[in-house]
Parts: C-alpha cells; structure tokens; sequence
C-alpha cells in the first residue's frame, strides 16, 4: 500500500470503529440495560400484557439485535461505496 | 375432499411420524447426492460461493440444536424471566458475529478458526491451541445432539434410544462424509424450513386457543380469550405464587449471575467455530454482513416464539393438573408418565394432584423437555401436527450435528494433518482425509451419543464459556489490535480455558471435593455456566499483559491485519 492509500484506509477504518461503537452501545442498553439491570424500574410500564422490563428481556431486545445488524449492513455498504472498497 | 379428510382423520399419531420422518430423510439425502463434494474448497467451505440467504438459512439450522428446539422452552417455563439468558445470550452473539468478527474472517478468507489464528499469530503453537479449544469445544457440543437425535427417535418411533442414535449417525455420515460443507448447507436450508414450520404450526394453534391471537409474539402478551378481561401474564404471575413458586415475571436468580450468563452466551456464540466456519461460505464480505442479519432474523422468529410457548405451556398444564383427581387427568399425562418424563406420587394419598413449590408436599415431577414434545397433544391439536414435532426434532439435532462434524474433521484434515503433520499431502489425498476424519468423528459422537458420560449434559451448556474463554479475545484481539502479538494470544487462551476448565471441574462437575460445592462458594456469585465471561475478561488482559513485555509481530503480519480490515478484493477462500 502506498501513503495515499493507507490515509483511506485510515479514515475508512475510523468511521467503522464509530459504527460499531455506536450500534454496540444500543445493543448493550436494550439488553443488559433494559432487560436485566434496570429490569424492575420499566416493570412498572406496561404496554398490553407485558411488564416492560420483561418484554425486553424475552422479546423487545432481540428484535433490536435484528435490526442493529441490517443498519449496520446499510450503513458498510454506503461507507464501502464512499471508500470505493465496494464490489 | 370429504372422503380425503376422513381418510387423514383415520391415520394415527405412529403413522404420521413415519410417513413425515421418512419423506424429510428422502429429501436430506437426495439433496446430499445432488450436492456432492468434488474438491476440499467444497467440503471446507462449499466452494465459497454461497448466496447470503441460502448461508443465512444454513447458519440458522446450524445454530438451532436439539436444545434450542426441545428445550429451551421448557427451561423457560419453568424458569419465567431468568430464561431471558439463553434468549438475550443466543441471540445478542450475532450482532457481535456480525459486527467484529464475520466481514473480518470472510475477508481473511481460509477454512477454519485455527487457521485464522496460526496465521495471525504466525505460530504452530497457535495453531495447535486453537486445534485443541476447537476440538474440546465441538466434541462437547455435539454428543449432546447426538444423544438429542437418539432421545427423539426413541420417543416418536418406538425405537430405543440406541438404535436412534445409529440411525442419525447413518444419515449424518452419508450427508457430511459424501457432501462436506457443500452437502450440509444445502441440508441445512431444507432443515430450517422443516424446522421452523414444525415450531411454528403449533404455537400458533396454541396461541388461538388461549388468546384469540394467530402470532405467538402477540399472544402471550394479550388478554385470555375466555372473555374474563385478564392478560394472560397476569395469570400465570397468579398461579405461580399461589402455588408457592417466585412470580413468573420476576425469575429468582441473581442479577450478577444473570449478567455473566447471557454475556458468556453471547461472546461464546460469537466464538463458536461452527458458527464462524459458515461465513468462509458466502462470495464477498458484504455477504458476510448480509448473511449473518439473515440468519438472525430467521433465529428470532423461533427464539421469540419459545417464551410465548413457554407461557402457554406452563398455564395449560398448571390449569389441567393442579388439585385434579388423578382419575380425571387426559390421556397425554398417562402416555408421557409410562416414559418416565411426569411422575406423580400420591404423598397425601387424597386422590389429587398436588403441584407446588415445596419440596415435600409437591407430589408431580414434570421433565422440562415435555412442553414442547407433548405441547400439541396438551393443546389437542391434530396427529398430523404432533408427528411434525418429532421431524422438527431431528431436522434441528441432524443439522447441529452435521455442522459441528464437519468443523471436527476440517481441523484434524486441514489444521493438523495438511499444515503441521503433512504439509506436502496433495488436494486429493487431504479431501480423503477430510472425509476419513468425517467417519471418525461420526463415530466418536456416535459413542458418546450411546454411552453418554454421566458428565455429558452438564457440560454442553459449557461449550459457551470454553469458546468465550479461548477464541473470541484471540480473534478480536487479531482484528482490532495490530500490536496484538503470538505471546500474548498463546498465554491468553491458554489461561482463558484452563481456568474456566478448573472452574467447570469443581463448581459443575464437583471432581475435586467430596460433594459438588455449594452456590454460596461460587466466585463474585457466578455460577459456572456464567464464569466463561470471567475467563474471557481473564484472557484479554493476560494477552494484553503478555504482549506488553515481548516484541512486536513481524511487519508481515501487521499487513495482514491491515489488509483483512478492508473490504474489498475478498475472492474466494483460499487453503494455500
């Protein structure tokens, strides 16, 4: 790789990293957050039969961690076309 | 159509299992001879050429083991809310998968996890560790299904377990040893759909009974549909206090420990080879990212259903046995109690059914596994829609076990004949010893699966925390941590597994006390299933200790890194 080339590279892997660190944060809030430390403050919400806080912990998390990776898939392609590095 | 219905209506429980059983086998092994292996880049990675859905779908059969569709509801059932660990940590592993490990290995592009790490850390040692995690890893996991295979056959056929389990390893050898990983995909993809539609047909059935609502996810969350205005939670939280157990909602196990589980889950699904082996399968690396979304979505459609079905069971059966006669009970409890899977013993001698949380005044022992193998004959659903349970059944425990084969031969093929005992051996002679490697490892399982070691079970839940605690800081490290060097990877895996080894030995396993020591003696309060995130965290900062004291890692390999870190130009995945 030349120097060109490796300052792109750079860049390329900084706005990853951000990314990730972003989409990892929700992913760490829905679940341990929602779903098991702050548990027993959201059950006291309900939305139809489910205490919030149990919602999240056996439905509304993994439903998060579904759409997490397609925005993620999203946002890489549009990242890689930016870079050229898409194929 | 009448005379149709009539003739449906007239063919019993035993027939359909045989008839649904048999045309899913015929389809499997039509599918392995169309799909045959010509090459080892097809048996390691099926040609690399994979379209994201397809690997999408193969992932998820893959990844859904006997105990994923059996089990794991039951476990809920009886678990209420602490059951959240295995649906948060099963789950939340492929937002890691596809976030910091899938695009990376793809790009990388070689055929197994200790090829990824021999490579990166420049070191037979490290190929040889990884070999080693990676065959404790899989051998532990797929005894398990092997004796899952066996367990369904014995129950829907009237087989015994035994002659199940011979049976599955047949099918598993002619698939895996003739198709390789090519064979399995497409095995895998017709596996899901048997599977999800066996899981899926009665929890709907079900839920329309209980709530008037088609979809599961919906259901358990609604009001009951006999009008009375009460939501169903609300209920089951009633019915389990009264009977003495912790409300339904509210689950009994420590925070902490809930906290350790689900993460050591999580990380250990992440670093699971048979998981990480099918994202070599796919072309470029935006597949990669593509297919590992697939592949969960398709997960969560079941992994949402099972609480949903875990609530309707558990409501159903308390309500159909709690303080009944035993005279009057339906024929489903009689059928399962001549299994051996309920038992009821008359302690007051009344007459009636006492289910409760007190220990010496609860007269039922109910098997977990039941509520999803006897949930359609509780429900009274169709005969048709119980033999479809038990071909769902082996469809999830046949594709575990063939996936998790395959990665058993490729690393004693690949990994220790091809790059440390041979190096010379041509592509012909290593696809025969892929395939070699495939029939003994059939076999092993198959030995395990017949004379399980009284530990078996007790360790499969820990395949999670060993993979947690060896690979996934190894190729983390790899990816995001150019410095990262074979010293420091070499001593953090080594300790990684060895302490959740020794941990595993004495708080599951009890070998080294007299007796299994109590929970109260547990570290910080984490039960072994959950310490695999303290080995993990044990090993990222043995490495990143380690490396601080030793040299850097040649200029070559820091361009590896820096070349799997971009995209582009993946091609396809390569041994040489």
């Amino acid at each position: 790789m030349n120097k060109k080339e490796k300052i792109k590279a750079k860049a390329y892997w900084h706005e990853n990293i951000k990314y990730v660190l972003i989409l990892l944060t929700i992913w760490f809030l829905v679940s341990y957050g929602a779903g098991i430390l702050f548990k027993d403050e959201l059950n006291q919400f309900k939305i139809a039969g489910f205490k919030l806080g149990f919602w999240f912990a056996q439905q509304g998390s993994m439903y998060v961690f579904v759409i997490l990776i397609f925005v993620y898939v999203r946002l890489m392609n549009a990242l890689d076309k930016k870079y050229g590095y898409d194929e | 159509m009448m005379s149709n219905m009539m003739v449906l209506a007239g063919v019993d429980v035993q027939q359909w299992t045989y008839i649904l059983v048999g045309l899913t086998f015929a389809l499997y092994i039509g599918i392995a001879i169309w799909s045959r292996a010509n090459s080892t880049k097809d048996f390691y990675v099926a040609g690399g050429g994979v379209s994201p859905l397809a690997n999408g779908m193969a992932t998820a059969a893959d990844w859904m083991s006997a105990a994923s569709f059996i089990s794991m509801a039951g476990i809920i059932s009886f678990a209420g809310y602490d059951g959240a660990v295995y649906l948060m940590g099963w789950t939340g592993g492929y937002v890691l998968l596809a976030l910091l490990l899938a695009p990376y290995l793809r790009k990388f592009g070689k055929f197994t996890v200790p090829d990824f790490i021999g490579d990166r850390y420049y070191s037979k040692t490290a190929r040889l560790v990884a070999v080693f995690c990676a065959l404790l890893v899989s051998f532990t996991y797929v005894a398990g299904q092997m004796r899952g295979v066996g367990i369904v056959f014995s129950r829907f056929l009237e087989v015994d377990i035994n002659t199940g389990v011979i049976i599955g390893m047949f099918i598993v050898l002619f698939y895996a040893v003739l198709g390789g990983m090519k064979g399995i995909t497409y095995t895998q993809v017709a596996q899901y759909c048997v599977l999800i539609f066996a899981f899926m047909v009665p929890a709907i059935f079900i839920s329309i009974q209980m709530t008037g609502n088609p979809i599961p996810q919906f259901g358990f969350g609604s009001e009951l549909a006999d009008g009375s205005g009460t939501y169903l939670l609300d209920k089951l939280d009633g019915l389990s206090t009264e009977l003495g157990f912790a409300e339904y909602t509210e689950g009994s196990k420590a925070m902490i420990d809930v906290f350790a589980i689900t993460l050591a889950l999580m990380v250990g699904t992440a670093g699971l080879p048979h998981v990480i082996v099918r994202f070599f399968t796919v072309k470029r690396v935006r597949d990669a990212r593509k297919s590992a979304g697939i592949a969960l979505l398709l997960i969560v459609i079941l992994y949402t259903t099972a609480p949903a079905v875990a609530v309707f069971a558990r409501t159903n059966m308390i309500e159909t046995v709690s303080n009944k006669p035993i005279t009057s009970v339906p024929d489903w409890f009689k059928k399962w109690e001549t299994t051996g899977l309920i038992t009821f013993t008359d302690k007051n001698n009344d007459g009636r059914i006492q289910y409760v949380a007190n220990n010496d005044a609860n007269e039922l022992v109910v098997d977990r596994d039941i509520m999803v193998l006897a949930n359609p004959e509780i429900a009274n659903l169709p005969n048709w829609v119980i033999a479809l349970v038990a071909a769902g059944g082996l469809a999830a425990a046949l594709s575990t076990a063939a996936g998790l084969l395959l990665v058993i031969s490729a690393s004693v093929s690949h990994d220790l004949v091809k790059k440390i005992i041979n190096p010379k051996i041509s592509e012909k002679g290593e696809l025969i010893a892929a395939r070699l490697s495939a029939v003994g490892a059939v076999c092993v399982a198959g030995y395990f699966g017949i004379n399980p070691p009284g530990f078996v079970a007790a360790v499969v839940a820990l395949a999670f925390g060993l993979a947690a605690a060896s690979f996934f800081p190894a190729i983390i490290l790899g990816i995001f941590y150019k410095r990262m060097n074979k010293e420091g990877a070499i001593a953090g895996m080594v300790v990684g597994i060895v302490t959740m080894l020794l941990y595993m030995i004495k708080y599951k396993l009890g070998w080294f006390d007299e007796t299994l020591p109590d929970k109260s003696e547990w570290w910080f309060g984490i039960s072994p299933e959950g310490f695999g995130t303290v080995a993990m965290v044990l090993n990222f900062v043995v490495s990143v200790a380690i490396m601080k004291f030793t040299p850097k890692p040649p200029r070559r390999v820091q361009n590896i890194v820096e070349k799997i870190r971009i995209p582009s130009g993946a091609g396809k995945a390569t041994g040489h």
